[in-house]
């Protein structure tokens, strides 16, 4: 390996270097130093006013996992995620399979469908409250009930579940409809030809074959809402009863690092969902293997 | 034929009824913009239109609030974000897709492993920085995180690759350097992929709240999503104002969305889950 490089060879790295240059300087100064500073961070107690950075150890880690806020909120999150993930990904299914034909209206579905995307986080935050609010709400009105939607302990992290599933719907759903149009029509046909109608076809040929794409989706759906913050932050007050049922992990990370100055925890608090977020990636790689069908 | 029709009608029905679901919410909050607050609270009779449309939620929310500085300093953040996002993945990706050079892969894999990162865990000693700069409260600091991107050189590099030898192999004959190469040939082909890229960054950092919160806290600094969050921790019993306020947040984008929709789509779809 050690023949040295040619003129030409010469020139072309040093245009790599001038090309990647910006890149490489500001993942470098944006993202590396900031995850070696970040897991630093975790092993050191920050002062009061969030001057002073001692060294500690291991303190944080044991503070944060024997105390129970840390465990509590990574059970909300998943609680969050076991509604926002099927649902999302169940419903886009079936709306991408009705929406893949020839018909009218297609891409004004599309266009609705996928709306929640460009709004803002905070303001569809806000308006949901609005329709869950329990006095004057939309939907205790339509449903002519007094369910305190995102204050009742038993049921908020449903509510704010049920907001998570209707803002990232269209999405799932556009990334299924670019996955059913890659599956080749021949199957169809051979499918009909065999007496596999509507239904069947579904279960038999387009789930096995559009697998890839569920799964791709469910794991990357899986990692989102373990990150989920706006919609807590936003609709759940500090003095909501029901806080402590539903708030998630970033949003706990954030009320540590930035309300209370309290960086160590903070870090902590990230690292653990790093860690988290690893032993699921490595789970779904496992599940891949079983579950998904490649042609 | 006819059980073929039933079903086609049967699948209008369940695609209207969900479209009608999905577009509630934003007709609620219109509506609710143009209510008094007696009628927005008025529980019998349950009031839905109002009952004149008048415009004095927004226009109390514009002036309190001063929209147009917000506006002012989302669209800045969104420029300078877009220009740095597409012009360095542009570069970089340019140099991986096409281009051999010693240390490329270790390179290549550090880009990677940023995208495999929650990006919670850069937020601290980002913020730390910031401070440290005296940015805090400046356009620098909204802008700040945003100004390379490991996923858009990622989708660049992709979009290099899939270009064929002829185009650059000519231009080498004819004497180009790599400079003249990038600029005039390759890059101008990649457009759909800086496309993609700069409309994903766009809405991206529209939609961001926990980084303009902590950098930019004051209200004329901020962005509209910042500033929404702040609104509703100071009167969050005047819905009128608060749906005025967010309707007028969200137009801006939903507007180019639906001009643009087709683009919008496949930009924000690329975007492989990472938003």
């Amino acid at each position: 390996m050690k023949r040295k490089m040619t003129k030409a060879e010469k020139t072309e790295a040093r245009w790599c270097w001038f090309f990647i240059a910006p890149t490489m300087i500001g993942l470098v100064v944006l993202n590396f130093y900031p995850i070696i500073n970040t897991v630093w961070q975790s092993f050191c107690e920050t002062g009061d006013f969030g001057r002073g950075n001692t060294f500690v150890g291991l303190k944080n880690y044991i503070d944060v996992l024997s105390g129970g806020e840390f465990w509590i909120s990574l059970w909300n999150t998943f609680k969050y995620a076991l509604i926002e993930v099927p649902f999302s990904v169940c419903i886009a299914l079936v709306l991408a399979v009705l929406l893949n034909r020839k018909m009218r209206g297609r891409s004004v579905y599309r266009t609705i469908y996928f709306l929640p995307m460009v709004a803002a986080p905070a303001a569809v935050a806000m308006v949901w409250k609005w329709l869950f609010n329990q006095q004057y709400g939309l939907l205790n009105h339509i449903f002519g009930t007094d369910t305190a939607w995102i204050s009742d302990p038993k049921i908020a992290w449903v509510s704010i579940g049920i907001i998570g599933v209707w803002s990232i719907l269209g999405y799932n759903m556009v990334l299924m409809i670019g996955g059913l149009q890659e599956i080749p029509r021949d199957y169809y046909e051979a499918a009909s030809i065999d007496g596999a109608t509507g239904i069947r076809q579904f279960f038999y040929v387009t789930i096995p074959l559009l697998s890839p794409t569920i799964f791709f989706i469910v794991q990357t759906r899986i990692i989102g809402a373990l990150q989920q913050f706006d919609l807590i932050y936003m609709v759940m007050d500090t003095s909501n009863p029901a806080l402590g049922k539903v708030e998630t992990v970033v949003p706990v990370f954030y009320r540590y690092a930035f309300t209370y100055g309290n960086k160590g925890c903070g870090a902590t608090f990230v690292i653990l969902l790093l860690l988290v977020i690893l032993a699921l990636t490595v789970l779904c790689q496992k599940a891949e293997k079983k579950w998904v069908f490649y042609n | 034929m006819r059980k073929e029709k039933c079903n086609a009608v049967l699948i209008h029905v369940i695609l209207i009824l969900m479209a009608f679901v999905m577009i509630v919410p934003f007709l609620w909050m219109l509506l609710t913009a143009f209510k008094t607050i007696s009628e927005a609270t008025s529980v019998n009779p349950f009031v839905i239109l109002p009952s004149s449309w008048k415009f004095d939620s927004f226009k109390n929310v514009w002036k309190s609030y001063n929209f147009l500085v917000l506006y002012k300093n989302t669209l800045l953040m969104i420029f300078f974000r877009v220009v740095c996002a597409v012009l360095t993945a542009t570069m970089a990706g340019y140099a991986f897709g096409r281009m051999k050079f010693p240390g490329k892969n270790v390179a290549f894999a550090l880009v990677m492993i940023q995208m495999m990162v929650p990006g919670q865990i850069f937020i601290i000693p980002q913020y730390v920085m910031v401070s440290k700069l005296g940015m805090l409260n400046k356009m620098f600091a909204l802008v700040f995180p945003g100004m390379v991107t490991a996923f858009g050189t990622f989708l660049l590099k992709t979009s290099f690759q899939g270009l064929s030898k002829d185009m650059e192999e000519a231009a080498m004959v004819d004497g180009c350097n790599y400079g003249q190469r990038f600029l005039l040939i390759m890059a101008p082909l990649t457009r759909s992929a800086m496309i993609s890229l700069g409309i994903f960054t766009a809405v991206f950092a529209f939609k961001d709240l926990m980084w303009p919160m902590i950098v930019c806290s004051e209200s004329a600094k901020t962005t509209l999503s910042a500033a929404l969050a702040k609104m509703q921790g100071q009167f969050s019993s005047n819905y009128p104002e608060l749906m005025a306020a967010a309707l007028m947040a969200c137009l801006p984008m939903i507007v180019i969305y639906v001009i643009f929709q087709k683009q919008f789509v496949e930009g924000i779809a690329t975007s492989g889950g990472k938003l």
